[in-house]
């Protein structure tokens, strides 16, 4: 008789994060999507709640205004990011310095970063202290207020843009760091200037990087919640907080679970694209 | 003209001297190859000489021009790297390309010195593939091509076939003789190997804790070495070293100064009885290689290898009598 053994280390090893995964990421999941989809009182499939939240005046604000701060954050951020890291790789003197420096916004909360943003466009906040006291402007600027859509996008950019920035960093840092210093050297000795260089070999290489980085900035800019309401409270409306404001002011958990259903949708959407348009090319290796 | 000149080049990593006071003029068209054991300072020089490495002290000129503090990508050279360097994410072709392209020549002449080179190289099949699609040997074709491509006088090459497994090696040195000829470039060529050194140089500069000892044509490094470590480092089995005190019973009398003799194996004339003029020695080992047989036996407490006819085939623990060919004894300090 021969039996077939199986090892099952492997799956032992997996199995705790599978559950925590199955516990608090699918399960949630499911349900969310059953609150969005199902009558609450018939359990019969409906798009009522959808049609709810489509039809409320805040829908339309909301998902143009989460997709302005995308577009507007993500290039700034990554434009930014990897100016930081290649400062840091560049193996200058104290060049570990800025790795630590740009890090510290890692360590703080989102509301507390959103709450710092706040104190400084506030109607007597910093900028406006500034501005007043150097003469610029005779009375404060209301920067924050709803009047100024522009303003408001503008400071919860900063304010993320700040806070989140050195976490695409850091995945660009490793990237670069995964570079062989070989292929920097061969492109020098080919004639690549600077500039070249970074187009042609840099970028290319560090392209998984920044797959990566994408993908994660991406799907955490859809879930900006924390930052805005500390920086711009009810003034823009974004799809998180939209979801907040239905599940705990309205107390309508379903269109609450609509809007997280288009932000996970969205997600899923957005992380297709940058999976297929990043995509290793036929018998490419990286 | 690309003439290499390498003057004083002093280069340290903390207190250890890589490079000490190195000078070094390497011929137009000449192929140069910068021979030494791991951490003689070669491929420091190498890098020197590409711009890659900032020198502490010292000035390298190319074909006249003084290119001490000018960047790699004006310093008119081609690299062929050790670990190859093609780039993973371009074609063989957009590789090859690649410095053209920086060079900004013109879509014809690139692509004519891409084929040009591909066909150099016969890897005209795999233009249109990716690095990850070819094996270690093919991808070192390309970085042969790519560096033959360029339009310079001067071929950089750092240990270009010691990651290619043996057999390929010899193909691939024999090929890269003929192809480095052909070129007609100033190579400068970095090994650890000896047989490399002497198959493909015009001239070797053995090296050694961060200095130049010998710089010759392979002959002369090979039958005339400066000293006991270039004598031991070149050929194989490595040159046999005596007292020379030894030899005044054989009529070799050392002029003064000199203390140690060094003989190749290959100039040992064997005896299997006594003879005048010949060392007695006790065989320790036989190993039949085929074409000759290699013996390690020992002359009073000294080991020495000798070569013999394959015919020989005494047995270990037997005598035998070694004539040094006198031409071929070299005095060393």
């Amino acid at each position: 008789m021969t039996t077939r053994r199986t090892n099952l280390t492997p799956y032992l090893l997996v199995a705790p994060a599978l559950v925590f995964m199955a516990i608090f990421f699918a399960y949630p999941m499911v349900e969310a999507f059953g609150l969005a989809f199902r009558d609450n009182d018939t359990g019969a499939l409906t798009l009522s709640y959808f049609q709810k939240m489509v039809s409320d005046v805040q829908f339309q604000p909301a998902l143009t205004t989460t997709l302005l701060l995308i577009v507007i954050l993500i290039p700034i951020q990554f434009a930014v990011a990897l100016a930081m890291a290649l400062l840091v790789n560049a193996k200058l003197k104290g060049a570990s310095l800025f790795l630590y420096i740009y890090a510290i916004p890692l360590a703080v909360s989102e509301l507390a970063a959103g709450i710092v943003w706040f104190n400084i466009f506030t109607n007597n906040g910093f900028l406006n202290s500034l501005l007043v006291q150097s003469g610029l402007i005779e009375r404060p600027f209301l920067f924050l207020s709803y009047q100024n859509q522009g303003w408001l996008i503008l400071a919860v950019v900063l304010a993320e843009a700040w806070r989140a920035t050195s976490i695409i960093m850091v995945i660009l840092v490793s990237g670069l760091q995964s570079i062989p210093s070989d292929y920097l050297e061969a492109a020098e000795v080919f004639g690549a200037d600077q500039f070249r260089k970074i187009t042609k070999v840099i970028l290319p290489l560090l392209r998984p990087s920044l797959q990566v980085a994408l993908i994660l900035r991406t799907i955490l800019a859809f879930q900006v919640f924390g930052v805005a309401l500390a920086v711009a409270g009810t003034g823009i409306s974004l799809l998180a907080g939209e979801a907040y404001k239905w599940y705990y002011t309205i107390r309508n958990p379903n269109v609450a679970a609509a809007y997280a259903s288009v932000i996970l949708i969205l997600s899923i959407a957005s992380t297709v694209v940058f999976l297929v348009g990043l995509r290793s090319k036929n018998g490419e290796a990286l | 003209m690309a003439e290499i000149q390498l003057n004083h080049i002093i280069k340290s990593y903390g207190k250890a001297r890589a490079t000490n006071d190195v000078s070094l003029t390497i011929k137009d068209k000449e192929f140069m190859v910068l021979l030494g054991p791991s951490g003689c300072g070669k491929t420091t020089l190498l890098r020197a000489i590409a711009g890659l490495e900032a020198i502490d002290s010292g000035t390298v000129t190319i074909g006249g021009r003084d290119v001490t503090n000018v960047p790699p990508r004006f310093r008119d050279i081609a690299m062929v790297f050790q670990s190859y360097a093609v780039f993973p994410h371009l074609t063989v072709w957009d590789n090859i390309a690649f410095g053209l392209r920086m060079k900004k020549l013109p879509d014809t002449e690139v692509k004519k010195r891409v084929e040009m080179s591909a066909e150099m190289l016969r890897i005209t099949d795999y233009l249109q593939r990716f690095p990850a699609q070819l094996s270690g040997g093919q991808r070192q074709r390309v970085a042969v091509a790519r560096a033959l491509a360029m339009p310079s006088g001067v071929l950089l090459m750092g240990e270009p076939l010691s990651n290619l497994d043996a057999l390929l090696r010899l193909d691939m040195r024999a090929e890269l003789k003929k192809l480095l000829r052909d070129a007609g470039a100033t190579t400068v060529y970095v090994t650890h190997d000896q047989v490399e050194a002497l198959s493909l140089g015009d001239r070797i500069a053995v090296m050694k804790q961060g200095v130049i000892l010998q710089c010759d044509s392979p002959l002369r490094v090979y039958d005339h070495p400066v000293d006991k470590f270039v004598g031991g480092f070149i050929g194989n089995p490595p040159m046999n070293f005596l007292r020379a005190a030894g030899l005044a019973a054989i009529g070799l009398i050392a002029p003064p100064g000199y203390d140690l003799v060094g003989i190749r194996a290959e100039n040992l004339d064997s005896f299997t009885s006594p003879m005048s003029g010949a060392l007695e020695a006790s065989i320790l080992v036989v190993e039949p290689l085929g074409s000759h047989n290699l013996i390690t036996a020992k002359v009073g407490d000294e080991f020495i290898k000798v070569n013999t006819r394959a015919e020989l085939m005494p047995e270990p623990g037997s005598k035998l009598w070694l004539k040094p060919m006198p031409d071929k004894v070299r005095w060393l300090k």
